[in-house]
Parts: structure tokens; sequence; C-alpha cells
């Protein structure tokens, strides 16, 4: 069990509001990833449902129990830091261990716990170590396991790839995306990386300035955001979010439509371009383009082979059905 | 970018800081010089630096006059009991300071350490008579516990020093792995701020075993500790250097013994957080 449900809640840090009172729920079993631009709030929120915040107002539900006023040693969830945050004086078995030794967990089941989690995360060979003598990766993974034997009722994960090097990051996306297989315990992961979100969620909660802008599975969101800024903050490379006359011809304010669903040629199209420059990716090729009224630089996602370079005139038509479209007050339009 | 330092200016730097240093322990040295002489060398005008008839007849003297064994015990027992007294109760006042400040958390520590500019004198009247009432005057738990209060605001301020460099995360995760606040301090603060306790407890055993004001005004015979043991050899009839000399040798040599195995881990506490 690891529903979460909050009621109204809200966070201000003396006169400053962080976070307007809000409604969230977090449903048994899911995987729920909070995503937003630095200080949108999204760790604050995290922090409220873990405890380690007081809440201004509101009410904190865990499993339909009240836990507004409960201490986080008592909420039963595990936490995984950006920083790792393990214990530095002690070795990888006994920070693993510390949860259950606080719970009085008999020794013989502590034992058995530490091996499991171990062999899972691929840490027995290092289990005598302090965590100064890990890299980055296996710290990571330390402070994992040391969420896993609790066996909490839900995972909160702040930030927990972001001190980690490119490709290592994306080896323990999938190492925590199979870990939410295997448990299917509740997670609330908290990035402000949308890659990380798009491929890890089954939930999107996108945040700005303390406020939900749109809740939604990744797909969702990514074809149907419900206003500019969401449009801007989920994909990469960004939609792109035409203004002016292009957008007139639609009777909107802004139009979005994706870099991948411009239609790039050398010949003839809708709007007439030039290539500023052209990042190629090998399996694909970023144009960056000027020339196009109402969105400069635009960008458009092209094949890898595709045989273009800096100052080329091309031509772009945007794919009709994914266009996006949106009022004045930046909500979409359908 | 490494400055680049030449073999002469490192040669000159080396020589001024043995300088200095033999500048400040000059004063030791001469002591130690002037207990192994006669009080007649000790002296001798213009004085000798080495040229003497070595001899130990100062500290058989002082031995055979005094009870060093029990000076020593009393020195012991209240630099020790005052210094731990002191980390009890600093630590949890420290903790609360670094990890869970208010408005006035650092007017808090100013004000602390504004009590060590008052003259000890001023307050000597009061404390001498809450001792008379509470019936402890010398005696060695009075001292243990005017020490403490003496020197808490110091052993304050550098735990609070330490605990700041402690980041705050390792502390939460504690508590969402279930510590209780006394779990959390006792399993994960302290010891990761074990450099700093021992530096501190060491700076702290120092200022208690030299302090000489509270030693010396509320002991009489049973509680006195080595401070008193060094001033009974200053007496109106005339000043016998040597013997001096050889008592206060026998007095601050624990505590050079102490600071010299130490004194890695002394200079590493005292300028813990000075370069980050």
């Amino acid at each position: 069990m690891g529903q979460i449900k909050l009621n109204q809640v809200s966070k201000s840090f003396g006169d400053v509001e962080v976070i307007p009172p809000l409604d969230l729920t977090i449903e048994d079993g899911e995987f729920t990833v909070f995503v937003g631009p630095s200080g949108c709030g999204k760790s604050t929120l995290l922090r409220l449902i873990a405890g380690l915040e007081d809440i201004t107002s509101g009410h904190i539900e865990i499993d339909g129990a009240d836990a507004t006023n409960v201490p986080p040693a008592k909420r039963g969830l595990a936490m995984v830091f950006q920083s790792y945050a393990l214990y530095p004086h002690m070795s990888v078995r006994k920070n693993i261990a510390f949860p259950m030794r606080m719970a009085g967990v008999p020794a013989d089941e502590q034992e058995r716990r530490i091996d499991a989690a171990a062999k899972a995360l691929n840490l027995t060979d290092y289990l005598d170590r302090r965590p100064g003598q890990l890299s980055g990766g296996q710290r990571q993974r330390v402070a994992i396991g040391r969420a896993i034997v609790r066996e909490p009722s839900a995972f909160l994960f702040d930030e927990p790839l972001s001190n980690l090097d490119a490709a290592l990051r994306v080896g323990m996306r999938m190492e925590i995306s199979e870990l939410h297989k295997k448990l299917a315990t509740t997670m609330i992961y908290v990035t402000h990386d949308q890659v990380e979100a798009m491929t890890m969620a089954d939930r999107i909660v996108v945040l700005r300035k303390g406020f939900i802008e749109q809740i939604g599975s990744p797909l969702e969101l990514y074809h149907k955001p419900c206003n500019e800024f969401v449009a801007g903050f989920i994909g990469s490379p960004k939609m792109n979010l035409i203004k002016g006359t292009e957008a007139d011809k639609h009777g909107v304010a802004t139009i979005g439509i994706r870099p991948e669903h411009l239609d790039v040629s050398s010949t003839d199209g809708a709007w007439k371009a030039t290539v500023g420059i052209a990042e190629h990716l090998g399996s694909d090729t970023f144009l960056h383009i000027h020339g196009v009224e109402g969105c400069d630089p635009m960008t458009a996602r092209v094949d890898g082979e595709l045989p273009v370079k800096h100052g080329d005139t091309i031509y772009l038509t945007p794919q009709l059905d994914k266009l996006h479209k949106f009022d004045a007050q930046g909500l979409r339009v359908d | 970018m490494a400055r680049n330092v030449t073999n002469q200016r490192k040669i000159i730097n080396t020589t001024a800081a043995w300088a200095v240093g033999l500048l400040i322990f000059f004063p030791i040295l001469w002591t130690i010089l002037t207990s192994f002489k006669t009080e007649a060398q000790a002296i001798a005008d213009p004085p000798i630096f080495l040229g003497f008839d070595w001899t130990i007849e100062n500290y058989k003297a002082v031995l055979e006059r005094s009870n060093y064994g029990r000076f020593l015990w009393n020195s012991i027992i209240i630099a020790g009991g005052s210094t731990i007294l002191g980390i009890i109760i600093a630590v949890p006042a420290a903790w609360s300071m670094a990890f869970v400040p208010s408005k006035r958390t650092k007017d808090i520590l100013l004000w602390m350490l504004s009590t060590k500019m008052l003259p000890a004198v001023g307050v000597l009247y009061p404390i001498y008579l809450l001792c008379i009432r509470f019936g402890i005057l010398d005696s060695k738990i009075a001292l243990v516990f005017i020490l403490m209060l003496i020197n808490l605001p110091i052993i304050v301020w550098m735990l609070y020093t330490y605990f700041k460099e402690i980041p705050g995360e390792i502390l939460e995760a504690a508590r969402m792995d279930g510590a209780s606040l006394k779990d959390e301090v006792l399993y994960v603060l302290t010891p990761m701020a074990i450099p700093g306790i021992a530096s501190t407890m060491l700076l702290n055993v120092i200022l208690a075993w030299n302090e000489a004001f509270w030693t010396l005004n509320l002991t009489a015979a049973k509680a006195a500790p080595l401070t008193a043991f060094i001033a009974s050899y200053s007496s109106p009839e005339g000043l016998f250097y040597a013997k001096l000399s050889a008592a206060s040798t026998m007095a601050i040599a624990p505590i050079l013994i102490l600071g010299w195995f130490s004194q890695k881990q002394l200079v590493s506490g005292l300028t813990f957080g000075a370069v980050k």
C-alpha cells in the first residue's frame, strides 16, 4: 500500500508562499515524476511529503491515515537524496543496515535483507568499504539499497542522478525503472530533466512557481500540453512556438510545432529559411534555423543522413495535424 | 596559479618560522633549564644559558615538600571533568544552533562569546558566596562546574563551526531512516564530528589545566590543582627560582606531552573550516 494524498497543502517560508494550496493524489504503485524548472517548488513538495518540512496549511494522507503531523521517521517512506547523504563513518553494510537497526529488525533478518539488496544492486563486493571509497554510481546504489531494506510504502527520490555523469545517468535511470517494475512500490521522483521524466514516469506532474501546470502520462503531455509552458518544457528539443501572422492564419495567438513535426525540403515548402547551426548527432540532425517570422531561431529535427550545413537555404512545412494552438493567455485551443 | 618559491626564499621562511617558534617557546625552555640549576646559578647575572652544573636537587626538594600526585590528580579531575561535562551540554546546544537556527541564533552566539569579555574578577564575589552557600568551596565539583561554565562559550562555538560543515541532508537521511533525535545525534552527528569534538576537548583540557584565577581563589588544601602547586613556591619570604621552575615544569609536563602527541589533531581542529 502506498497511496499519498495531498489536500490543499501549502507552504510558505516567512511571507513568501512557495507552494500555493494544491491537491494531488498519487496512486499506490505509481511512478510519479515531479518536473519543472529550478525554483518551481518540486523539491519542497517532496520534502513536505517526506515530513522534512512542515506544511503551512492542508493535510497529507498516507495510506488513508492523516500523516500531517507525523514525524518523517514514522511515515514509512524512504528517501534517496541528490548528494546520496550516506553516513561517511559507516561501511556500506552498516549504511544499509541503519534503517533496520533503527526499526529494531532482528540481526539475521537484517543480514538477509542486506544480502538481497546488495545482490540486486551489485554491491556484494563493496559491503565492507566506506562510502568515500566508492564511485558516484556505487554511492547512489548504496543510497537506494538503504531505501529498499526499509520496505517502505513509498520511495522518494530527490534529483538522485544529478551528480552522475551522462553515461552513468542513463544506466541508473534504467535500474531505477527496473526496480520499480520489480517492487511495484509507489515512487515519487523529482527532477528538472524532462528526459528523465518522460522515460521513467507513469505520470508526470509539471510544476511552475509552486502551481501544478498539468498532470498526465508522458505521451499525454507530449501530445496534448495544456498550455505554452508545458508545451515548451516537455519534449527535447523544445517545441517551436510561433507568434504573429503565421499564428493569425490559424486564428490563435500562438501556434506550436515540435522539431520532429517539421518537413524539410531543399526546393519548396511553407516557410523559407536559412540554416544557422546544424548539430549532427548521427541518427538525427538538429537544425537551428533563422528567417521564419515569429520564431527565431526555429529548431527542426531531421534525418541524420540529410546533407545540410550552415548557410544552406531550406524550406519548412509543418505537419498540420501535429500543430498545437494556444490563445492569448497561453492556454491550449482544440 | 601556484606561486614560485625559490630555495633562498624557502630558507628565509623556514629560519623566520623557527625564530618565531623559539621566541614563543623560550620562556618554557628557560623554565625547564632553570629547574636544573642551583638557586645561585638560577639568579646569576649575567644569566647562564647552558654552561651550568645540571642537578635534579630542585625536583627532589619539590617532591619532598609537596604532594605532587594529589595536585596532579586534582588537575586531571578538574580539567577532564569540566571538559566532559562541557561537551555533554555543548553538543545538543551546537546541534540546535547549527541545524535548527532561529532568527536570534547569531545573536545568542555573540552574546555567549561576549561573556568571555567580562573580567572574571567581576563575578568572583557572587560565585564565592554561592560556593559557600552550597558548601562546595575548595571542592573539585565546584571547579568542574565553574571551569565548564567559563569555557562553555568556546566549546559551543567550536562545535557549532564543525557541525555547520556537516551536510544537513545526512541528518535528514537519518530522520528518514527512522532515527529519533537522540539516535540522530548519537549515531550520526557525533561520530561524524569526532575529529572536531576531539580537538575541542583537547583545547578545553589545556584551557582548564592552565586556568589559574578560579583555581587559586576557590581552593585551599583539598581541591588545589597544579596551578596552586606552582603558586605555593612563590612565597613572601623570597622567590626560589630554581624550585619554582622545577614545580612549573612538573605542572606543565603532562599538558606539554599531551599537546605534543596531539599537535596534528589540534592544528587541524583549530583550522577546520578555515579553507574549503
